[in-house]
């Protein structure tokens, strides 16, 4: 079926947001000139096919059950922000926060993302084939970020069930976050991620795995006690 | 908010479309900063033994034509903007007249004033602008009163611009100190602490990053800086970076916005490196 095509130079974000709800599940839509529009495609509840024919601003994605979203090109903050199903790929960098408190689906940015990735995830995968920022997945509940390159201060920090896959360098790991045995389970899911996001330059076998400590779960009264 | 964007231009060839793109990019950034908006433009660099004052008055009607041959110096008018070009040294015979000096320098110009971003382009007549780098700023009010003067790029000291998305916590300490070293402030406003803390360091002898690096160190707030000088085109953010930031790298300039909108209509911006600063980082270029 051929995509249907939109144009940001004619028709507002509302609009197309407003068009692309009202397509029938299945269908494909290509929007041109998305020049860093904010909120893009956001809150769909249906299988649509979008692809972004430049870059796009904020939230792009954001709350959307389903859809298969592709950004030719870089992202602002939060894309795939409470993403329940679905994927989303970016080709270029990601700015900060890149699947904040996602439910589902799979995030996948073909360059670097910046800082908070993954913040407060609850499920789902993200799939960062460069560099991450400071800070990422901070308090993230559950789902899984495999990062390809390096990744930068306080990773996982007050992790909860949520598991981290790093394939480069971490400058250092958040409160509560450490380093943890590879399974072989972790192995197949990392393998399964980078074929799902065509990544081959991670080897699967050679990943660092990241988990919680569990010591923040419960509040320690007798910690430190002086008396 | 506030909306911060600045163009560095690499290929000489950009030159003559400089205002044009700051129009562009500063019209995008409009609603982020609707109180006052405010450009610096580098071009037109100055012979030696000459400086430009940039200057303003709350006059509508003033009479600059006879300021000029009092002060003895050329007068080039940009719409409402004037800017006066002569010899080092003549602030105080320009200030007499009631008269405030927006900026000083051998490449700067900047204008300001409050309204709409898009009205105050216009009022300077920005668009056929001509130079090597731009820096702009809309302005949402937070520390200080929305006035001309506590409007940003602030222009502290010569061919220095500053302009500021955020807002700093301790500045009224650091403002003492630096009075205490003999700065004067002219306004209330907490980007100007950080631009003449930048100007005093660079007056000591360090470079626009160094001087980046002690401000780091002394300002406590959150901000993403973006900082020029005749020769520097630099950008800080704070350790938590709550406040955005894009930059753009390309063969022919180097560009940075407060989002991405801003940067669309650059030309062959889909071939640019576009990222984000990480916290606590600088970035210089220097030309």
């Amino acid at each position: 079926m051929t995509p249907t095509v939109f144009d940001c130079e004619t028709s507002t974000v509302r609009e197309i947001n407003v068009a692309l709800r009202a397509l029938p599940s299945g269908s494909s839509a290509t929007i041109l000139n998305p020049k860093g529009r904010h909120n893009m495609a956001v809150g769909m509840i249906k299988d649509l096919n979008i692809t972004f024919e430049g870059s796009v601003g904020h939230y792009v994605g954001g709350l959307c059950d389903g859809i298969n979203i592709k950004v030719n090109g870089f992202c602002g903050w939060a894309a795939g922000e409470n993403l329940m199903n679905g994927t989303i790929r970016v080709t270029g960098n990601a700015s900060e926060r890149v699947g904040a408190t996602a439910h589902g689906g799979t995030i996948i940015v073909e360059g670097d993302a910046s800082t908070r990735a993954g913040i407060s995830l609850k499920g789902g995968s993200i799939a960062i084939a460069g560099d991450i920022g400071d800070f990422a997945m901070f308090m993230a509940q559950a789902g899984i970020l495999l990062v390809g390159g390096n990744v930068g201060e306080a990773l996982g920090d007050s992790l909860y069930e949520a598991v981290i896959y790093v394939a480069g360098t971490v400058k250092s790991l958040g409160a509560d976050a450490r380093y943890e045995d590879i399974t072989e389970s972790d192995v197949s899911k990392i393998a399964l991620l980078c074929e799902t996001a065509g990544f081959t330059h991670i080897d699967p076998n050679n990943v660092k795995r990241i988990g919680s400590a569990k010591q923040l779960y419960n509040f320690n009264a007798l910690k430190e006690q002086k008396y | 908010m506030c909306g911060i964007i600045g163009l560095h231009l690499l290929d000489s060839e950009l030159e003559p479309q400089l205002g044009h793109f700051v129009t562009a990019m500063l019209t995008q950034m409009s609603d982020r900063g609707p109180d006052s908006a405010g450009i610096a433009i580098y071009g037109d660099v100055v012979d030696q033994g000459l400086l430009k004052y940039s200057c303003r008055s709350d006059d509508r009607n003033f009479d600059w034509i006879s300021l000029a041959a009092k002060c003895g110096t050329r007068l080039v008018r940009h719409g409402e903007g004037v800017v006066l070009t002569g010899v080092p040294g003549l602030q105080s015979q320009i200030e007499a007249h009631d008269v405030s000096i927006i900026s000083t320098g051998v490449a700067v110009e900047v204008f300001k004033d409050v309204g709409a971003p898009i009205s105050v382009l216009e009022r300077f007549d920005i668009e056929s602008r001509v130079g090597y780098q731009g820096v702009g700023h809309t302005r949402l009010a937070t520390e200080s009163a929305i006035t001309t003067d506590g409007s940003h790029p602030f222009s502290t000291h010569a061919d220095l611009c500053v302009v500021h998305n955020g807002s700093f916590s301790n500045y009224f300490s650091v403002k003492r100190d630096l009075e205490a070293l003999g700065e004067k402030f002219l306004t209330e406003n907490d980007t100007e602490v950080a631009a003449r803390l930048l100007g005093y360091e660079m007056s000591h002898g360090r470079d626009l990053g160094d001087a980046l690096k002690v401000l780091q160190k002394t300002l406590d707030g959150f901000y993403t800086l973006l900082c020029a000088t005749q020769n520097e085109f630099a950008i800080a953010r704070d350790s938590v970076s709550c406040k955005p930031a894009v930059i753009a790298v390309h063969d022919r300039y180097v560009a940075m916005s407060s989002e991405y909108r801003a940067l669309a209509e650059l030309p062959d911006i889909d071939k640019a490196k576009v990222f984000e600063p990480a916290p606590n980082e600088i970035h210089v270029w220097t030309r």
